[in-house]
């Protein structure tokens, strides 16, 4: 008997969190005014935080200031980070705030985020394709890269940016709610929302006999 | 448990924030579902792509104007 359908998902938990066990005590050096402390955490985040930066403004030249300006308030606010959230949470949540500044700048009548989405009753995906196991492999690393830049780049900003928070950044729905001033349940039915549509964008890289 | 439901509570499942007895009946329908199976499967993929996904190295002029930037205000910062 096959037990493959009978347990269709192995109980596998979702990526964990990495967390970096010297984070604490660079902070805790940065803090103390050892700026190399402080240099070695922007070099470990940098192409995090660009990559955020970019995924929510959409513009390069936005992405880079963004990226500035969080690494600078984050040095001159950081005797008021309390340890209480990761350092990297904490960097994410500015900024987050930047991005969107930028972001309204831009585009001051097109990005609402609290703006009321169609909540309906989510349907049934139509286009229902098996990718096989490790889709992302037939790519390499830096189409990939684009591939899903550019996939992230067709939702809506207030989709993207709950995706980005929730899934790559891995924070939890309490904390995107926070970050971005939105109840839990928006925070939920956006999320959904963005998950079903890549998955759907993606659907055309990764389905079978794609790209083999 | 039908295909709509099953799409609604796609998030929970994902996330195993789910109760057992909701868990169970979800499992039992995706036993049969072929469709169900292959939108759940690809939904956990597409999560687990983006979240491994490495970030692409910053262009080094990006790179070199951050750490100018950031040694102007410590320079200004310590005066």
């Amino acid at each position: 008997m096959s037990t493959s359908k009978a347990n269709p998902l192995p109980a596998q938990p979702l990526p964990s969190q990495v967390v970096k066990e010297d984070e604490p005590i660079l902070v805790a050096a940065a803090k103390g005014g050892d700026i190399s402390a402080f240099e070695t955490l922007v070099g470990r985040y940098e192409r995090k935080i660009f990559r955020l930066a970019q995924n929510i403004t959409q513009n390069k030249e936005d992405a880079e200031d963004v990226m500035q300006e969080a690494f600078l308030k984050a040095y001159e606010h950081l005797g008021e980070f309390q340890g209480n959230s990761r350092f990297y949470t904490w960097l994410v949540r500015i900024a987050v705030n930047q991005a969107l500044m930028k972001l309204r700048k831009r585009r001051p009548n097109q990005v609402s985020l609290d703006e009321e989405v169609d909540t309906g009753e989510e349907s049934m995906p139509r286009e229902v394709e098996d990718w096989g196991p490790s889709p992302e492999e037939r790519y390499k690393q830096s189409e990939l890269s684009g591939i899903l830049s550019n996939t992230i780049a067709e939702l809506e900003p207030s989709f993207r940016i709950v995706f980005q928070l929730r899934d790559i950044e891995e924070m939890s729905t309490e904390e995107t709610a926070e970050t971005l001033g939105l109840s839990i349940p928006a925070v939920k039915s956006r999320l959904l929302r963005a998950r079903l549509k890549l998955r759907q964008k993606l659907n055309r890289y990764f389905r079978q006999g794609e790209n083999s | 448990m039908n295909c709509r439901s099953i799409v609604r509570e796609l998030s929970s499942y994902l996330e195993e924030s789910l109760d057992s007895t909701l868990k169970a009946s979800i499992e039992k329908h995706l036993e049969h579902c072929d469709d169900c199976r292959v939108v759940v499967d690809t939904t956990k993929k597409t999560i687990q792509i983006y979240c491994n996904s490495e970030p692409a190295p910053l262009p080094e002029d990006t790179k070199l104007r951050l750490r100018e930037a950031l040694m102007q205000r410590l320079r200004r910062v310590r005066a």
